[in-house]
């Protein structure tokens, strides 16, 4: 087991990659009186294409498989895993997203044997054809739901406007006839392909004893036999540099139209100290125009294009990355002309040593703030260790920043090409 | 268990709250304003926390405020108003990070502090009224605000419940305010409006984390002061609907999914002696994946993708939420009432019971794990008048017995249906 203290958060984190393959964290915070379990797979919604485990031709399964089997690892043969946690005073869930699927609990008692139960539910399947059935009522209100929200349409609005062929323009929770189509073995062939511990992480933080805790961890999977896992296969189509539609126009019953323009950032696969620095600006820029105290965002807002809703985001994953600038507003096509002007302008600026520093504080101390929750440690401890990178070592990262590589970061941003619009409006 | 401290001070008309914790790397500054909800205040309410964001004194506008805040390691101030029970407060936050964990020497606390009492008692303003560009534009906000709410269905279906439920009574006021109001609020109303309530409405402040309790003590009272004698706790009395029979209220619109929602009386708010045995009624009927609704509407029939109860403290209300397909809607509303009627029988297994108690300290173990989680927790015996620390609520939950729940069960009345579906009454497959 690897102990290393990181003095600037006063933490320390210990860290062991299990014979099976499964890498485990484990973070005690022993003044929370809270634990908090995230049991992770490197498998999401985009890994559609891939080569079965044990198999050799590359195969495609229906949209929205990973969200579904997400739902149907909590039911098994003669009962429900929620309610195993329920008895145990713990509260479970679980989320898809475009590149992971993750299971979690937090609790305040009885954490060994919780953290147990995490393990095995994920690593002991049963799917069956009446059960598999049942789920597709519970899924198709869910994908109803989300059919009526107006930020989930113009969220995955705009992610399509943006990406061609890339399968991050899937619906994460698929359609009502992609998961008509899902059977008992195509639930299977992914679970047993994604499911393998080497493609796994275990965070667990809060508060228990370190030691018991890898024990208890190692002994129950070194009762479990695997296959051994072979390079896991999984397919990726060739994606444009520039977007898929650049002015994606979508109806539904809504009072106020919605706008949001999107940045296709990257569509490559970047790593390591790359991946963390771009991620690190895209952020820091993005914040500086547009924050409350950014210039264009005080544009916006005294041409009263925007309202309290204004949101901008910003992500960098495995392959891709976009950023969404959105509001409701009252005129969609001034809205969108003025953020592409604005966006399209920074090429020709720069910021003074003065600006940055203040940007660089704001990063840390937004990130000190982030870390007074669990859940963000471990969840973001996963999505930055797959590409390389340690959540610990990003302050001195920010803080070893040049002014030069920003304002370069800054000149290079902006393609007219990578940039889409997408627009809500009743019809 | 753990041990909560919270220190209480009065000074110069407001009630200083220290809780001291390690737990955390920022520190975190609440300052909560209750009066009661009244139609004639609800808009101003409303509309302040836009204008106050605008700018202070030193920090004219949003931008001289964001640039601050920045310069403060991302320094976050925020405010908004809420309903609590028939009460509208104003919760203004700042969270600081805590200088212990910056890698360079910085006054960040002492200027944080100065920041926001600034930001109370001085906002920007004019010859004592505030800007009429600002009062213009942060009218517009607010509008779209009031009517994006009809565009989250959720959000839209629980307003309107409410509206149908508590109509006549206070609660029934919508805390974002009627647009039908802005005429007369006036930039030297509103100013005016906001002297009178920083004198004489209940002003409670909170300061979490790890800090020094003398210097920030003799920093605040530096600061924030105000005529104690015109404190008052007003309280006003509403009529409450009582003993009518249930309403059933349909609306169609333009939707894939209804949303099936339903009010209920529970005649038990906070300061009752039974309030814990509410909880853990509410854990047994719809708080939990566990819980009779989520079983029985989603696990076992598959008619909803989520069904859950949430109650009510302070006006003595629960709802039951479900996301149904719109043909559904009797089965749905019948298993409910199944639940319901299962709950007053005592038809509750005891490992429930037991169950569910470690469910509930479970969730208030780990609200007391986030810092505004722990502060609106604490601020409930405000608003409840009931001293009771959490720690307290924690045994109670643990002392109530099944009897204790069936005889809540048996208080409760259902009120009010509603829902919204899909035009036309068909299911839109």
């Amino acid at each position: 087991m690897n102990k290393q203290t990181y003095n600037e958060f006063a933490e320390t984190l210990y860290t062991e990659k299990l014979d099976n393959g499964l890498t485990v964290f484990l973070l005690p915070k022993n003044e929370m009186a809270k634990t908090y379990g995230i049991f992770s797979t490197n498998y999401g919604s985009i890994d559609q294409t891939f080569v079965p485990i044990g198999q050799k031709e590359k195969i495609t399964v229906p949209e929205g498989i990973a969200h579904f089997l997400e739902h149907k690892l909590f039911e098994k043969e003669d009962h429900d895993v929620f309610t195993d946690f329920g008895k145990q005073g713990a509260s479970a869930n679980a989320f898809t997203s475009f590149t992971k699927t993750a299971y979690l609990f937090s609790a305040t008692n009885h954490i060994e044997k919780n953290v147990k139960t995490l393990i095995d539910f994920v690593q002991d399947p049963y799917f069956s054809e009446q059960s598999v059935e049942k789920e597709k009522g519970i899924i198709s209100q869910e994908i109803k739901m989300y059919d009526d929200q107006p930020d989930w349409q113009a969220f995955m609005g705009t992610i399509k406007a943006m990406f061609k062929n890339h399968p991050v323009n899937i619906d994460i929770a698929g359609t009502i006839e992609s998961i008509t189509q899902i059977t008992k073995d195509d639930l299977y062939t992914c679970y047993n392909t994604f499911y393998h511990p080497e493609n796994m992480t275990l965070f667990i933080t809060g508060n228990f004893e370190v030691e018991k805790m890898m024990e208890l961890i190692k002994a129950n999977q070194e009762s479990k036999k695997f296959e051994k896992m072979e390079e896991l296969k999984r397919d990726f189509p060739e994606e444009p540099k520039e977007v898929a539609i650049k002015e994606h126009k979508i109806n539904m019953p809504i009072s106020i139209p919605k706008c949001t323009i999107g940045i296709k950032e990257s569509s490559s696969e970047l790593h390591g100290d790359e991946f963390l620095k771009k991620d690190l600006l895209q952020n820091m820029v993005l914040d500086h125009y547009y924050s409350k105290g950014g210039s264009f965002y005080q544009e916006l807002y005294q041409d009263k294009l925007i309202d309290g809703s204004f949101y901008f985001e910003t992500t960098l994953d495995k392959n891709f990355g976009y950023t969404l600038i959105g509001s409701n507003t009252e005129n969609p096509d001034k809205f969108s002309k003025k953020v592409m002007e604005q966006l399209i302008s920074t090429s020709n600026t720069s910021l003074t040593e003065e600006e940055f520093n203040r940007m660089k504080k704001k990063k840390i101390g937004q990130l000190l703030r982030s870390m007074n929750s669990l859940e963000y440690i471990a969840n973001k401890y996963i999505h930055y260790h797959t590409s390389g990178i340690n959540l610990f070592d990003i302050i001195p990262t920010i803080q070893s920043l040049h002014l030069n590589e920003a304002n370069s970061f800054i000149q290079n941003w902006i393609e007219e090409e990578r940039l889409a619009i997408c627009t809500i409006a009743a019809e | 268990m753990q041990q909560i401290t919270e220190k209480r001070l009065n000074e110069h008309g407001i009630n200083i709250h220290f809780i001291q914790s390690k737990k955390y790397k920022t520190i975190n500054f609440i300052a909560k304003l209750k009066a009661p909800l009244e139609r004639e205040t609800v808009t101003k309410r409303a509309l302040l926390p836009y204008v106050l964001k605008q700018g202070t004194k030193n920090h004219p506008s949003r931008k001289d405020l964001q640039l601050k805040l920045d310069d403060l390691y991302g320094a976050i101030l925020s405010i908004d108003s809420g309903k609590k029970g028939e009460n509208h407060i104003l919760t203004y936050r700042m969270e600081l990070a805590n200088p212990k964990f910056i890698p360079e020497e910085t006054s960040i606390i002492e200027e944080g502090i100065d920041l926001f009492g600034e930001f109370l008692f001085h906002p920007y303003a004019i010859n004592n009224a505030f800007d009429e560009k600002i009062i213009d534009r942060e009218k517009d906000t607010l509008k779209q605000k009031i009517n994006s709410i009809k565009d989250d269905k959720m959000q839209y279906a629980n307003m309107r419940l409410i509206d149908e439920m508590c109509e006549g009574e206070a609660y029934a006021l919508h805390v974002h305010g009627y647009e039908e109001d802005f005429n007369s609020i006036t930039p030297e109303s509103l100013y005016n409006y906001y002297q009178t309530l920083l004198n004489d409405n209940q002003f409670d402040l909170y300061v979490l984390g790890d800090f020094d309790e003398q210097k920030m003590r003799d920093h605040i009272t530096l600061l924030m002061k105000r005529d104690s004698i015109k404190t008052a706790n007003r309280t006003v009395e509403y009529p409450v609907h009582k003993d009518r029979e249930p309403n059933e209220v349909i609306e169609k619109q333009n939707v894939q999914q209804a949303k099936l929602h339903i009010g209920y009386r529970t005649n038990i708010t906070y300061k009752d002696d039974d309030y814990a045995a509410l909880q853990v009624f509410n854990g047994v009927f719809g708080g939990f994946p566990s819980s009779k609704l989520f079983i029985n509407v989603r696990e076992k029939n598959s008619l909803a993708y989520y069904a859950s109860s949430r109650m009510e403290s302070h006006k003595g209300l629960l709802f039951v939420f479900s996301g149904i397909a719109p043909t559904d809607f009797e089965k749905a509303r019948d298993i409910i009432r199944e639940q319901m009627t299962a709950m007053k029988n005592g038809d509750i297994k005891d490992d429930a019971l037991s169950e569910t108690k470690d469910l509930i300290t479970n969730q208030l173990l780990e609200t007391m794990d986030h810092p505004q989680g722990l502060i609106e927790l604490l601020y409930q015996q405000v608003l409840g008048e009931k001293e009771m620390s959490p720690n307290e609520l924690l045994n109670n939950i643990k002392h109530v017995t099944k009897e204790q729940v069936i005889e809540v069960a048996q208080k409760i009345k259902e009120d009010t249906v509603y829902l919204l579906t899909s035009e036309g009454g068909q299911a839109n497959e």
